[in-house]
């Protein structure tokens, strides 16, 4: 970056930028500048850091749940239906509603109102395919495993788990991806990330560049970690990728 | 539970709800924009999926377009599109939600007409349906239950991300929320509680709502299959 701030950087910034700018609304305010990228890197840097550190914490907390969950509603097949039902049930309440009744109890000097609002959705998501994935094992492997003398939790550790692991991935990537974009939805208590630039540019006699260059962060951040989850499932079930091959 | 009680206790004031910009004013509205942006999104999702689907193609498409919405924060579209021509007010607000109400829509459209058995098929052409006639008279009433699906997952998200409206001083029923949290807590505290509670039974309203009627318009031989929902509904993100 050091090479930019020589000094040619004005006369740059604002030739990127004209051709971007919304007609009528004047050189003043457009939908991108590198400037207001430049002069704001930090605060930049460090919201983005916390979105994500957010959304990590979110979802692993949710994968700590929901695994378990997965697979109590896998051995125990009557437990299928209400724990589906339930997860199904607090995904369909929004995003507002869940967090206006938690903050009052957990109150909003921490974002732990939006952490525990964000396990829950990814919850759903997590539970739902990881049982896909372990339901998808088949008789005859479960069959196999138990003739080799595994029990239970063996069977589950090195046969039924390794197996469902595409299924678990593609519920993390999913589930990472949506956790991102609601992340946004945390500005309702200040605590938004990306979501504070967002609103915050809207509140700021509508600074577009503030606005726009959010979003692209909380969107590129959703698709890196949506790469680097689907990298990681693949180095992680080997015998896929050479089946597709 | 002291907290619960302070909503329902604001619930129980009847001038909350019937005064100007109160739950009723701000009931009507929240159910206006999700009609409209629900209605926008079945003009541009339902053709556009019944005719891919038809076609027997774009199915990599839809899926792409599905999962690039997941990555886009509701917020980013409800602060963009009011700075774009379409201007202030409630245009922008149906707009943004109905971007995202298209996906479902579009996906359980093109699944619905994708997932009809193609001996059916060769069966209509055998007695020779043309193209059109394939479409309306054998196709669109098989996909019918997948339609209602979608419709169902479509207006849940809808009427729950209209609630993010409120960010945007767009309207709806998180108005109410977002005016409560800007009382502060000790303050507003019954009356953020109180909107969260509507704001979650209108959501759970409409799907118990709107699951009765796809169940209405499923045939009855098709309804054990059906239990498996073709695509799930993204959070209100």
């Amino acid at each position: 970056m050091s090479f930019l701030s020589w000094g040619s950087w004005g006369s740059w910034g604002s030739a990127a930028v004209r051709p971007l700018a919304a007609p009528g609304d004047g050189p003043g305010n457009p939908w991108f500048s590198w400037q207001y990228v430049h002069d704001n890197a930090d605060t930049l840097r460090s919201t983005l850091l916390y979105h994500a550190g957010l959304t990590g914490r979110a979802v692993i907390l949710a994968l700590i749940v929901a695994l378990p969950l997965a697979v109590v509603a896998y051995w125990i097949r009557p437990l299928t239906g209400p724990i589906l039902a339930l997860s199904g049930f607090l995904y369909t309440i929004p995003s507002l509603a869940l967090l206006s009744l938690i903050a009052p109890i957990v109150g909003t000097t921490t974002d732990t109102t939006v952490l525990i609002a964000l396990v829950l959705y990814a919850l759903l998501v997590l539970v739902r395919n990881s049982l896909a994935g372990l339901t998808q094992v088949p008789a005859e492997v479960r069959d196999a495993a138990a003739g080799m003398g595994y029990g239970r939790f063996g069977r589950l550790w090195h046969i039924e788990l390794p197996l469902a692991l595409p299924g678990i991935v593609t519920g993390l990537r999913l589930a990472t991806v949506s956790t991102v974009a609601l992340v946004t939805v945390g500005a309702l208590i200040g605590k938004g990330g990306l979501g504070e630039l967002i609103l915050g540019g809207f509140r700021n006699n509508f600074y577009k560049a503030e606005i726009l260059t959010g979003t692209i962060l909380c969107v590129a951040l959703a698709l890196v970690l949506d790469l680097l989850l689907a990298g990681v499932g693949r180095l992680l079930t080997p015998w896929s990728r050479r089946q597709a091959a | 539970m002291n907290y619960l009680r302070q909503g329902f206790v604001w619930l129980n004031d009847p001038l909350n709800w019937t005064n100007p910009g109160g739950l009723l004013d701000r009931l009507v509205e929240h159910l206006r924009i999700s009609f409209f942006a629900v209605l926008l999104a079945c003009a541009v999702g339902w053709p556009l999926g019944v005719w891919l689907g038809h076609r027997g193609r774009g199915g990599g498409a839809v899926i792409a377009v599905a999962n690039l919405t997941l990555a886009i924060p509701t917020l980013a579209l409800l602060t963009i599109l009011p700075l774009t021509p379409l201007g202030f007010g409630e245009p922008p607000v149906i707009v943004a939600l109905a971007v995202f109400a298209v996906p479902p829509l579009l996906a359980n459209a093109h699944t619905g007409l994708r997932s009809i058995d193609p001996e059916t098929r060769e069966a209509a052409r055998g007695m020779g349906l043309s193209g059109r006639q394939l479409l309306w008279r054998v196709e669109l009433p098989l996909a019918v239950p997948y339609l209602a699906a979608g419709l169902r997952t479509a207006a849940v998200q809808v009427v729950a991300t209209t609630a993010l409206a409120a960010f945007v001083n767009g309207g709806g029923l998180g108005e109410i929320i977002s005016a409560g949290f800007g009382l502060g807590i000790n303050v507003g505290g019954g009356q953020i509680v109180g909107g969260g509670i509507v704001v979650a039974f209108l959501a759970i309203v409409v799907e118990i709502v709107l699951a009765g009627f796809q169940r209405l318009v499923t045939p009855r031989p098709l309804r054990s299959v059906r239990r498996r929902r073709p695509s799930a509904a993204a959070p209100a993100g």
